[in-house]
């Protein structure tokens, strides 16, 4: 037999993460669907602002939807609101939520542990590199959409959820901070993706579990559910951007939204990390286990939602579903009082201020059986107003349509020379009475500060 | 040359569950040598194989690769290159960004793209190194796993199945840069089940059935294992053939049953290499033409057949490891 004529060698060192982590964004861009993912949002954002900003019927269901055509940063915010209700759970269902199956689907494990020598490595680099490309698809539908924004409407100021209006420099950083918030619920939903594909394998359900859990979630925050479960939902940051556009920002449900967000990423990826570290690469027929999606995956996630839900509930002063009649009269007054003052600037009217006004709102929900508190679309209010010049007061008729989330539509019931439709002149062209319709938000954190 | 073994396993063991899939099996793999793995589906290879790249850990027994134990998964040492299960190719890619990648990841690439360029003209593909993977043949995909194993200039190449999907042209492209490596110095280990690529490449070849070894030395070794062989005789009057054999003392002529046989013209006749001797001088003097006289399968195949235990039973062999 042969004999050993020389020393041992060290086993191979691993190939470097930044080596791993290029290849693996090499993999992904060549695959058609992520080009053509790329491709849509760094253009399709910019023609969908475009076409509808020049069109006299705008999306009023989406948040500053029928602020369209008054100004440029609107569309990117419409852009926004679709992307987290759809546009990017879908992106990363399809980016991270294949990001490791498509080994399964190829058969190329074994080819890629014997190069790179490194599970742990293989996994950040790939972790890494679908986070790249789910933050060049979101780079690019932020900046597509702004910039098809600006190109058809132009660089003008924003009237924010509370009706004061944000001037162009300050709707950009709004704007551009909203997107980056969006960040962290689309990493929290990327690492969904990863645990998924890490656990299904070629199982196409590992492909979906981004969406799924994205549609089901949506589902759950329909209903009028206790606020702090609200909050306590990887999704409720796809909705607390909105408080950036009041003032000041109801930054309470936001950054609870951030660190849920951030806590279920973490989780997942943690997860997804240690049940890939336990595959065994050398049984080819592996497809997945749902044991092993409920056990390791499902039931910390589970453990996690119950533990934010009840930390949520002790540590703020949520209670309810979180709209009481207050908080909607004290928002809905200082909408109105914005607003007015915008209608007396296009109608060249005497400036007023908010504080001359003393605006106050009176809020009743149904009829007298129903409790006036949670979402509904049986909301109606009257706000008050005086002018400094006139002992009479003024009264508008508002009803209110309510969601769960805090976002609230008012559309004016009369007197119609008040909050009736009728077009104003602008400098930048017609546009309907501001007064009219218009969107709210309510801090679901807050208490009541006044009746 | 490096006396160093390239590969030397002692007893291993490996189960999957409830299944054995390795049991007690010795391994001895020279520098510059092309060892031969075979057996049926399931007897162990890809599993053996596996555990030569560091793909998994054996439950028992001792392993060492390049003078190194391996005591865990992909712990390796460099200079162990090779694919099990077909080689892991990506097909959105070019040929080139394929191997470019694999220079990358093993940082082979210090070069640059010449060593991609040189690897990929060993296996006869340059002219389709720009052209994605996705629409290459089955034998083009072998040719391009095997450059990516030399691209990391191996030591132990470990291959499963290489000559799988090639023509003749391929096949023996294939066979001239295996064997150019080998008198290189590098130790190749091959699992196929083609009797004829291992005759033309292995010196030594390892028979493992149900996860245990059956045989392990050289080719020649195998070739006698195989004990008494059928042999086919297609003559100018069979039926004076067939009267013949079963006079002639230590053949007797075999019930045509095997695949192929042409039961009216050929006579299959079972015997020592003497006995068939004395058969072709009694034709001769009996004025029977012999126009065809060879095995009815291969001595290798014939051994193969006999060790696995998948044969029809037509040789007594006798290993010296049968008592694994």
């Amino acid at each position: 037999m042969t004999a050993t004529a020389t020393q041992p060698r060290a086993a191979a060192r691993p190939a470097p993460v930044l080596h791993g982590y290029r290849f693996e964004l090499v993999k992904l861009l060549s695959q058609w669907r992520i080009r053509l993912l790329l491709l849509a949002c760094w253009i399709g954002p910019a023609g969908f602002v475009a076409a509808v900003s020049l069109q006299s019927s705008l999306p009023a269901d989406t948040v500053f939807g029928r602020l369209m055509n008054s100004t440029g940063w609107a569309g990117s915010l419409v852009v926004l609101d679709f992307s987290c209700t759809w546009a990017l759970p879908l992106l990363t269902a399809l980016v991270a939520g294949d990001v490791f199956a498509v080994e399964d689907r190829l058969g190329t494990w074994r080819h890629l542990l014997v190069a790179v020598r490194s599970p742990q490595r293989i996994f950040m680099a790939k972790t890494l590199a679908s986070l790249t490309v789910i933050l060049l698809l979101v780079a690019g539908l932020t900046a597509s959409g702004i910039a098809g924004g600006l190109a058809a409407v132009g660089n003008r100021p924003l009237v924010g959820l509370d009706g004061h209006l944000l001037a162009p420099a300050d709707a950009a950083g709004k704007v551009l901070l909203a997107w980056a918030c969006a960040l962290a619920p689309t990493l929290a939903f990327a690492a969904v993706g990863l645990l998924g594909s890490v656990t299904l394998g070629r199982s196409p359900m590992g492909l979906l579990l981004p969406a799924i859990l994205a549609l089901a979630l949506q589902l759950v925050q329909l209903l009028p559910l206790p606020v702090a479960v609200q909050l306590g939902l990887p999704s409720h940051a796809f909705l607390a951007w909105r408080g950036l556009f009041t003032d000041p920002a109801q930054a309470g449900p936001l950054l609870i939204g951030l660190v849920v967000s951030l806590a279920w990423a973490a989780v997942a990826t943690a997860l997804a990390y240690r049940l890939f570290l336990r595959r065994d690469f050398t049984d080819l027929s592996y497809d997945g286990s749902g044991r092993r999606v409920v056990v390791a995956g499902a039931l910390p996630l589970a453990a996690l939602v119950a533990v934010t839900i009840g930390v949520i509930a002790v540590a703020t002063p949520a209670t309810g579903s979180g709209i009481e009649k207050g908080k909607l009269q004290d928002s809905l007054a200082t909408v109105y009082a914005h607003l007015y003052r915008l209608q007396t600037q296009e109608l060249h009217r005497p400036d007023v201020t908010e504080a001359q006004m003393q605006a106050t709102a009176s809020c009743d929900k149904g009829d007298s059986r129903v409790d006036d508190e949670g979402p509904g679309n049986d909301w109606r209010c009257v706000v008050t107003w005086r002018l400094p010049d006139a002992t009479a007061v003024g009264n508008a008729i508002y009803q209110l349509d309510v969601t769960a989330d805090g976002r609230y539509v008012a559309d004016g019931d009369g007197p119609k020379e008040v909050n009736g439709y009728f077009q104003v002149r602008t400098p930048n062209g017609d546009a309907p009475n501001p007064l009219w319709q218009f969107d709210g938000n309510v801090d679901l954190l807050t208490s009541t500060t006044k009746e | 040359m490096d006396r160093t073994p390239a590969a030397r396993a002692r007893g291993i063991t490996k189960s999957f569950g409830d299944v054995v899939a390795l049991d007690g099996v010795d391994l001895d793999v020279a520098s510059g040598q092309i060892h031969g793995l075979v057996g049926p589906n399931g007897a162990g290879k890809t599993t053996l194989l596996g555990l030569l790249l560091g793909l998994a850990v054996a439950d028992g027994g001792s392993l060492e690769i390049l003078g190194t134990p391996v005591g865990r998964t992909l712990a390796v040492p460099d200079g162990v290159a090779g694919f099990v299960d077909g080689p892991g190719l990506y097909p959105s890619l070019t040929a080139r960004q394929n191997l470019s990648a694999l220079a990358s990841l093993r940082r082979y690439d210090a070069g640059g793209a010449a060593g991609v360029d040189d690897v990929l003209e060993q296996v006869g593909l340059t002219d389709v190194a720009d052209d994605r993977v996705r629409g290459f043949s089955l034998g083009m995909r072998q040719r391009l796993g095997l450059a990516a194993a030399l691209l990391t200039k191996p030591r132990l190449l470990v291959l499963d199945e290489p000559a799988n999907g090639l023509d003749p042209a391929g096949k023996h492209h294939v066979h001239r840069v295996l064997t150019g490596l080998a008198a290189e110095g590098t130790a190749v280990v091959l699992s196929s089940h083609r009797m004829d690529d291992l005759a033309a490449l292995c010196s030594e070849v390892t028979l493992l059935a149900t996860g245990r070894v059956v045989f392990s030395g050289p080719l020649s070794k195998l070739a006698t294992e195989s004990g008494e062989l059928d042999y086919r005789l297609l003559t100018s009057d069979p039926e004076a053939a067939r009267r013949l054999a079963s006079e002639t003392p230590g053949l007797h002529v075999v019930a045509g049953s095997e695949p192929g046989q042409r039961l009216d013209t050929d006579v299959v006749v079972r015997g020592p290499v003497q006995a068939l001797d004395e058969l072709v001088v009694r034709l001769v003097h009996a004025g029977v033409a012999l126009r065809e006289l060879g095995p009815v399968v291969t001595p290798l195949e014939a051994a193969f057949l006999a060790l696995t235990g998948t044969g029809t039973g037509t040789v007594n062999a006798q290993t010296d490891q049968e008592d694994l």
